[in-house]
């Protein structure tokens, strides 16, 4: 990949506009010295795209700011070079990076939720990065930059406030904050992992077109695999601070060397292309799972929902009220062991079915049958009982664990809440299940803020499995987790319901876990069911167009994969 | 907009109600007769006694002198205190002087508590940072009457900057010493208050974009840092001007400024109904008027917040 490109005057450019040479960087915390990246090296021609590939913790974040002198004020470059097309910035004045930043560099973040400052207007906040770099600063420029990202109206949009802008059109007013004075280099920490995938898809797209368009290098942050071989020319794997591997992206995902990025590759949910199959070392054939009900009670139809509407009055002012569809009219059943997945975007109202599943939210129209009782009807001890045999995982495993209970406390409380046997068999059921989801005994001490998030998650599934439910609703239960650790908790799930014969309804937006996880799947679009099938069907032959540009949008769905490490 | 503000104000109704109606059952439930209270030693004719119990309205029950109170109000006929003064005059001598103490005060903890706030933010840990805390803590720690006296003593007595006492004639720069005395301890409030939310959004992934916009550091900390730690400053600020308003009886007691405090600590000693009810009333008027504007300010800090 050491091509040397052609610029469009005609010049050889065989310089790299950054080249990261032995680059280390150290924090500084209470607990002392913790070296965050020891050993990072990535060079970046003009107009290329390097992508780096890494879960949480391996330093790859740490990298991309330290090459826009954005470190925390307790990290600093203790070793190694940062050369932006020849100059070594890694120790260059707060001065000179001001210089250089918006103008030399720029930077879409991660998160367009918290990256525009809420009390100022979209077009305020592009303007004064315009102004800081010396370029017209005027409405029509302003207007300009954010229709060039793909806003339409841009005029009237510059007008809005962030709260204003749906998570996708925050995400293009930052890209357009990052490219408006044209940088060299374009860094870009996980620009979409906050959005949808076909958001996702639009977005990056567009942020090609436009750095193919200016010529500009992008170095690119991202823990998806499969994401970062579609959109990269070259990838770097790092992993506990060091770049392990290297290479052009096709090459390195079809041979990859270091254990570390095999691992990757396996895991990665946007490639891997079958369900995990533990149910066959049940002796019990997948195909037989999904046969139509058969007599008997392990095949029945544990969960039924029957056209099940949810009605929210929005208010518009002036006593006006209208009426929004969150979900509407949805049929579905879920047959006992097996996994449906409720796939959607967000604003689908796949969270809603999962609510009202759950009896937290009344449906306005609609049954819900959960073995062969109409559960609008359970008041007092039945929906007690009900609650104790359907139970909830929740997406995010940093909220949903109380922070002053220790895990004993946590795993216990539901068996206390339900009075379920003494003190000294209830701490027996809570070593049982902390060994169900293979966390050390010595972790019932511990409080959730010294937990990573795969065991906090783990934690939450023990919770959830302490009173022994029947049915498992998992809302967004990985989203929130590094691929390798997603997918030790898919294995991990899928291995219990093998085990315990539990039913699982799975809430995701990522089509790419459903494939490896559900035997079902219901595929929601504004309210609506548009298509339900088998997930082979589905994946295979999907019907509704909408199910298609869900599918086409999974990273890396076009990348041709030896279809062994699945 | 507009019908947020109307809804507001007509919230003073019940709240003037109940506050009026409270405030003068617990006068009225005062242990003490207060014509008896007003001749000291001496013992009046029967006939007087009499005469002032009616014109008062003192020999009516408890709700008949509410009723009749609240009549005299609404006709703007706040009548005369024990001493035959007219209320309403006493209202507008005292409530000005008041009004300029307050807003002294409020403008030496509003300055200074945001400018020491935000610097020892900025450069949280450093020495400047933990000097500014540890003496917040000292003021905060300090009892306000312990203050006033010694401030009194070192500015007004022995260096002379200052008057040591007000008296009649109150001006702005005569209550300079008492504002400071009565701005100090929310000063070390707001200081902090400011601090801990300058240090919060600094670590904002906005303040981080914002940088690598290649914005310089002053542009960084005024546009963005600034503006969004004052949402939770000026809420408090609001709130404490109602305060200062009302509350200020130790400061203007030291300092003998005749305001508010003054008389309606005189007014409670004494058990005159209708001056506490008068003065509480249009506290109350301030306290919703200085809360409605709290709201309106807190909108245009942050656009996120609508009210309909």
């Amino acid at each position: 990949m050491n091509t040397v490109r052609i610029d469009e005057a005609g010049t050889a450019k065989d310089r790299p506009i950054l080249e990261i040479k032995d680059l280390a960087i150290t924090f500084t915390t209470s607990a002392g010295e913790f070296k965050a990246v020891k050993n990072a090296h990535l060079s970046i021609m003009p107009g290329e795209t390097v992508a780096i590939v890494g879960e949480s913790g391996s330093g790859k974040s740490t990298t991309a700011l330290a090459a826009i002198g954005l470190l925390p004020g307790n990290g600093r470059v203790t070793g190694g070079q940062i050369l932006l097309d020849g100059e070594d910035i890694a120790h260059a004045s707060e001065k000179r990076m001001i210089e250089l930043r918006g103008s030399h560099i720029g930077m879409v973040p991660q998160d367009p939720m918290s990256n525009l400052n809420p009390v100022w207007k979209i077009g305020y906040q592009v303007r004064e990065t315009l102004k800081a770099n010396g370029r017209p600063d005027g409405p029509d420029d302003v207007a300009r930059v954010l229709a060039e990202a793909g806003l339409p109206d841009a005029h009237r949009r510059a007008r809005q406030y962030p709260h204003e802008f749906s998570g996708g059109m925050r995400q293009r007013a930052l890209i357009a904050i990052g490219l408006s004075c044209s940088p060299k280099l374009l860094i870009a920490d996980e620009p979409t992992s906050a959005l949808d995938v076909t958001v996702q898809r639009k977005i990056l797209d567009h942020l090609d077109k436009m750095t193919t368009e200016l010529g500009t290098s992008v170095l690119l942050i991202t823990h998806d695999l499969g994401l970062a071989a579609e959109r990269a020319d070259k990838v770097v794997v790092m992993y506990q601070g060091n770049v392990v591997e290297a290479g052009p992206s096709l090459e390195l995902l079809q041979n990859p060397q270091h254990p570390y990025t095999r691992r990757l590759v396996e895991s990665a949910p946007s490639l891997a292309s079958r369900r995990i199959q533990s149910a066959k070392e049940q002796g019990v054939e997948a195909e037989d799972l999904l046969a139509p009900a058969a007599e008997g009670t392990s095949r029945d139809e544990v969960l039924q929902v029957r056209n099940l509407r949810k009605i929210y009055k929005l208010r518009q002012g002036l006593g006006k009220s209208s009426d929004f569809a969150a979900v509407d009219d949805v049929s579905f059943s879920v047959r006992r062991g097996t996994t449906t997945a409720i796939v959607g975007e967000s604003g689908s109202g796949k969270s809603t079915v999962a609510k009202m599943v759950l009896q937290l939210e009344a449906p306005t129209e609609g049954q819900i049958i959960f073995d062969g009782v109409d559960t609008a009807g359970l008041k007092g001890r039945e929906l007690f009982t009900f609650r104790r045999r359907v139970q909830p995982i929740f997406q995010d495993p940093y909220g949903s664990l109380d922070p002053m209970y220790n895990i004993y406390r946590t795993i216990e409380e539901p068996l206390r809440i339900h009075k379920i046997g003494n003190a000294a068999s209830r701490e027996k059921k809570v070593r049982e299940l902390l060994e169900q989801v293979a966390l050390p005994q010595s972790t019932m001490q511990r409080y959730p803020n010294e937990l990573s998030g795969g065991q906090r998650q783990r934690v939450a599934i023990a919770r959830a499995l302490a009173l022994d439910p029947e049915v498992i609703i998992c809302d967004e239960a990985v989203s929130a987790l590094d691929v390798l650790v997603q997918a030790q908790v898919l294995n991990l799930l899928t291995e219990l319901q093998g085990r315990l014969g539990l039913t699982y309804l799975f809430i995701t937006h990522d089509l790419a876990v459903v494939r490896q996880i559900a035997d079902h799947v219901c595929v929601m679009e504004k309210g609506k069911l548009v298509e339900t099938g088998t997930t082979d069907d589905v994946f295979e032959a999907p019907q509704q167009e909408y199910t298609m540009a869900l599918l086409n949008a999974i990273p890396g769905a076009s990348l041709m994969l030896p279809p062994a490490v699945a | 907009m507009i019908r947020y503000i109307i809804r507001r104000l007509l919230q003073v109704i019940p709240v003037f109600l109940g506050t009026t109606l409270l405030v003068y059952y617990m006068v009225f439930a005062l242990p003490g007769d207060p014509i008896a209270a007003l001749f000291g030693e001496r013992q009046p004719p029967q006939s007087v006694i009499d005469a002032l119990r009616s014109q008062y309205n003192l020999d009516q029950p408890f709700w008949v002198q509410y009723g009749l109170f609240l009549k005299n109000l609404f006709t703007f006929n706040l009548g005369v205190d024990f001493t035959q003064q007219p209320i309403a005059a006493t209202l507008a001598r005292i409530f000005p002087v008041t009004a300029m103490l307050a807003i002294e005060a409020l403008i030496i903890q509003a300055v200074f508590g945001v400018l020491f706030g935000v610097f020892a933010g900025l450069r949280k840990g450093k020495l400047f940072d933990s000097t500014v805390l540890v003496a917040s803590l000292v003021v905060i720690a300090v009892p306000t009457f312990v203050l006033g006296f010694v401030f009194q003593l070192i500015f007004g007595v022995q260096l002379g900057w200052a008057k040591p006492t007000v008296g009649a004639n109150a001006d702005w720069g005569n209550l300079i010493l008492p504002a400071v005395v009565l701005g100090l301890v929310s000063f070390a409030y707001v200081l902090r208050l400011t601090r801990t939310s300058v240090i919060e959004n600094m670590n904002a992934d906005y303040v981080r974009t914002a940088t690598a916009k290649g914005l310089s550091r002053p542009r960084v900390v005024l546009a963005h840092i600034l503006r969004n730690s004052m949402i939770p400053v000026v809420t408090y600020l609001g709130a404490n001007l109602g305060g200062l308003m009302g509350g200020a009886i130790v400061t203007e007691g030291i300092f003998n400024v005749p305001g508010v405090g003054n008389k309606l600590f005189q007014a409670v000693q004494r058990g005159e109904g209708p001056t506490v009810v008068a003065i509480v009333s249009v506290l109350v008027l301030v306290f919703v008027v200085a809360n409605l504007l709290v709201d309106l300010l807190y909108a245009w800090l942050d656009p996120r917040i609508r009210y309909e």
